[in-house]
């Protein structure tokens, strides 16, 4: 599962570095903390791997809606005058670290039992 | 099954961060840029603005050129200037001269003033000198000066105080005018019954009048500038 992610990550890198794809400077913003809330799916599915309860759809799903929510937010923000992207970035932040918490955990957990995370996870939660 | 659909998924979601992130990454390497772009983009609007001013600036070169090529092909308008220019130079006082002429030299009365006597009245005063500039110029003095003040077309002489100011610069006695012209002409003005020289005698003034076979005026060194007349413009001029 993980070298599987880390593959897709390093090809997305460079497929991402060598794509004429470009977006206006504007748009930095909104790609930024869609850029965070990416990442904050990215750990949420590992952890959620990691427990056993991973489901693509929700991954997915999870992954797209809050991407454009945090772009949404900023936008409407920055048209409002307020800084929701502050919002979306904390609570972003504040979740990718505690997933990060929870996998680490988790990895640790494995390391201590063995390789049967799918049986045990559900008593560590 | 499923462990195929959740790799693809996350196969699918990290690939999308990967472009993201790398995307990201470009997006601020371009800001980065660009915010040097816009230095440059005022450096060049800058250097724009300034190439046309010099361009505006040797077009007036060329021009200003152009006009002295044209003033020196009429050589002779140029001379005729130039000589007229000197006229009014030596009209206004702005030359020094020399020529035949008068020392008229002006001195406090040195009788003591008996009592009751107005003490005033065996000094110097501003109206004694300009009578004797009056009399010079009506016996056709052509320059004249007063303790090296050339008396010009705005030359006041005026009582400040114990002093007399001409053109701004204080003088005390004795005066010293000299004038070029006619020297008998000018003597005899001075001297004539019932003039200047009879009329200050009374109060033991002493004026002296020696003719000179030359004489410098000075020229006038002050400022010419006029702050509050301005030249009236005829229709016909240009």
């Amino acid at each position: 599962m993980m070298w599987v992610a880390a593959l897709a990550l390093a090809a997305g890198l460079v497929l991402g570095f060598n794509l004429p794809l470009r977006i206006p400077i504007s748009y930095a913003r909104y790609l930024s903390i869609a850029v965070l809330a990416a990442l904050d799916s990215v750990f949420g599915g590992l952890r959620a791997s990691l427990e056993g309860n991973f489901d693509s759809a929700v991954f997915v799903t999870g992954l797209i809606a809050n991407s454009g929510l945090a772009a949404a937010l900023t936008f409407i923000g920055d048209t409002l005058g307020v800084e929701l992207y502050y919002a979306a970035l904390f609570a972003f932040g504040y979740r990718v670290f505690l997933n990060l918490g929870v996998i680490r955990r988790d990895l640790l957990r494995i390391y201590y039992q063995g390789r049967q995370p799918r049986e045990m996870s559900s008593q560590w939660r | 099954m499923k462990g195929i659909g959740n790799k693809s998924a996350l196969a699918f979601v990290c690939l999308l961060l990967g472009i993201m992130i790398s995307i990201q990454f470009r997006v601020q390497k371009d800001i980065k840029k660009s915010n040097a772009m816009q230095r440059t983009e005022e450096l060049v609007v800058r250097l724009q603005d300034s190439e046309k001013q010099r361009e505006a600036l040797e077009r007036e070169v060329s021009d200003l050129r152009n006009r002295i090529a044209e003033m020196a092909s009429g050589a002779d308008t140029i001379k005729a200037l130039s000589a007229e220019l000197e006229n009014m130079r030596l009209a206004l006082g702005l030359v020094d001269l020399k020529g035949p002429g008068v020392t008229v030299l002006m001195e406090d009365s040195k009788r003591a003033a008996k009592p009751g006597d107005d003490p005033n009245a065996f000094l110097i005063h501003d109206d004694d000198v300009l009578r004797v500039i009056n009399e010079l110029r009506a016996s056709g003095a052509e320059a004249i000066s007063v303790n090296g003040q050339r008396v010009m077309a705005r030359t006041e002489v005026r009582c400040v105080g114990p002093t007399i100011s001409v053109n701004g610069v204080r003088l005390s006695p004795p005066i010293v005018i000299h004038a070029i012209g006619n020297a008998d002409t000018m003597e005899a003005g001075l001297k004539m019954r019932g003039g200047v020289i009879d009329a200050v005698a009374v109060w033991g003034i002493e004026v002296k009048v020696k003719k000179e076979t030359e004489v410098i005026v000075p020229a006038y060194k002050g400022s010419l500038k006029f702050e509050y007349a301005m030249p009236v413009k005829k229709a016909g001029d240009q």
